[in-house]
């Protein structure tokens, strides 16, 4: 199978005294669903971060959808990031813009027609359950509501991977479930690759999936 | 009103420096205007002892525009008075030739002392008087009116910039997390900070049309006509076809060389 992520030897952190991952090797198959999992602050977000380009390696390789992290331009991550979908735990919705223009940003981006853009945002309203507050601002809207404004926004260009970082870390169980059941659906229906890092993953999930833990800088495989 | 309060800070300090530069535009205009009627004014007077062709002079020196031959006659009817028909015809027969000359533009006092000089060394030149005493007390006069009003202007202009960056900087603290959101989907820059550009080139426009109105005003208010008139200079002070196109260049270039400043500046934070 092919590998969307492949690390050898990686090392990550804030400069060369703040080392957080170190020489981590691991790879994750195209079209997997991955946790990764570790306590607060073992460096689960930096990790993350690394596979989108906003972290740059201390050492060793990286590799994100064929493209080498270590050597990757602006251009060239400008083209990478517009086939990731990234879920934030706070969000990172545009205040200024209603939720129809947030979810058409990476549709933008991308170059869809406007009529192809509003067909998939009527689908996506419909998925996330948020037809009746398309014109709405994110600050009229609750935590859960914004999440699923988010998971609407990074699945709306269809991206081959999707990133997320706690996307339910401060969700009520309703949003949680909705959250969950997209990133099932995006994975096994779209075939995308998922990542999510998490402190739990659901008792319920019922996707096969890989799981990686950190500690003490060791990402390493637990099922 | 946050978003208001910044496009007012932004288009005042455009237009502050929209009208300093109209402002040196149009006092350089009049300064021009009245240099050209002190040098229209100016003439040098050359005495020589033989009659001498206007080529004459001109070949002796380019700065030479024209040559007016000076008429003794009046002169002479004064002294007429004094002295009988035969001594004034005697007089005229000895009396050498006089001539103006009017110069191409409005010479520094050396340049003055320099022709001089250059115009005695010529064989029939019997003398030259520049008046470069009164011509350097105006041509001063007319430095240091041009240089205090460019220092003013420089100060103005450095001042407002300062403000605009100060401006311009609050702009990308506020854009900085559209900006950074949109990088994350892979945004090119030029999409990232469309918005700040739209927003530097209008308020650039509004800054340019007030501008121009304000200009509009002063050239039809009668007062500043007759402060010119009082000073025999007929200059038009704020030219449409001209400074229009100028001012809207110089806000525009300014508000986007501004705003790609800013722009180079970012740095993603996630």
């Amino acid at each position: 199978m092919d590998k969307i992520i492949l690390a050898e030897n990686l090392s990550l952190g804030y400069g060369k005294q703040e080392t957080i991952i170190s020489k981590a090797t691991f790879a994750i198959d195209s079209g997997g669903f991955v946790f990764i999992t570790g306590a607060s602050g073992s460096g689960k977000s930096t990790l993350l971060k690394s596979f989108f380009g906003a972290l740059p390696l201390l050492s060793g390789e990286l590799t994100v959808g064929g493209v080498d992290m270590a050597r990757i331009n602006a251009k060239k991550l400008n083209f990478l990031r517009r086939h990731i979908g990234i879920v934030f735990q706070d969000y990172k919705l545009v205040k200024e813009w209603t939720i129809e223009k947030n979810i058409m940003l990476p549709l933008l981006i991308n170059g869809y027609a406007r009529d192809v853009s509003e067909l998939q945002i009527e689908k996506l309203l419909g998925h996330v359950r948020l037809s009746h507050q398309r014109g709405k601002y994110p600050m009229e809207l609750s935590g859960g509501e914004q999440q699923r404004v988010a998971m609407a926004r990074a699945l709306a260009h269809n991206p081959i991977l999707i990133l997320a970082d706690e996307p339910t870390g401060n969700l009520d169980d309703y949003s949680s479930k909705v959250v969950w059941s997209l990133l099932e659906g995006a994975n096994t229906q779209l075939g995308a690759t998922v990542v999510v890092v998490t402190h739990h993953i659901p008792e319920s999930f019922g996707t096969t999936y890989r799981h990686y833990h950190i500690e003490h800088g060791d990402v390493y495989e637990v099922s | 009103m946050k978003s208001l309060k910044s496009h007012f800070s932004l288009i005042t300090a455009l237009f502050s420096i929209l009208i300093t530069l109209q402002l040196f535009l149009s006092l350089e205009r009049v300064i021009t205007a009245y240099e050209h009627k002190l040098r229209d004014n100016y003439g040098i007077v050359v005495v020589t002892d033989s009659n001498l062709s206007d080529a004459y002079f001109k070949k002796a020196d380019s700065l030479v525009k024209s040559v007016e031959p000076l008429s003794p006659k009046r002169m002479l009817q004064q002294l007429q008075q004094l002295a009988g028909d035969s001594d004034i015809n005697l007089m005229t027969l000895d009396l050498p030739h006089f001539y103006r000359l009017r110069l191409t533009r409005f010479v520094t006092p050396e340049e003055a002392k320099a022709l001089g000089k250059r115009l005695k060394r010529e064989k029939a030149v019997l003398r030259v008087e520049t008046f470069a005493q009164q011509h350097d007390t105006v041509y001063r006069m007319l430095q240091l009116f041009k240089g205090v009003v460019l220092v003013l202007a420089g100060v103005l202009f450095l001042v407002t910039s300062l403000l605009i960056v100060k401006e311009m900087r609050l702009w990308q603290f506020q854009h900085r997390e559209r900006m950074n959101i949109m990088a994350l989907f892979g945004a090119p820059v030029w999409l990232r900070s469309a918005v700040l550009f739209r927003l530097a080139i209008v308020d650039a426009i509004i800054a340019s049309l007030l501008s121009v109105a304000a200009f509009l005003l002063v050239m039809y208010y009668g007062w500043v006509e007759r402060v010119l008139e009082l000073i025999q200079v007929d200059v038009a002070l704020f030219a449409p076809a001209q400074d229009v196109p100028l001012l809207f260049g110089v806000a525009v270039s300014l508000s986007i060389l501004l705003a790609s400043m800013i722009v180079m500046g970012h740095k993603e934070e996630v």
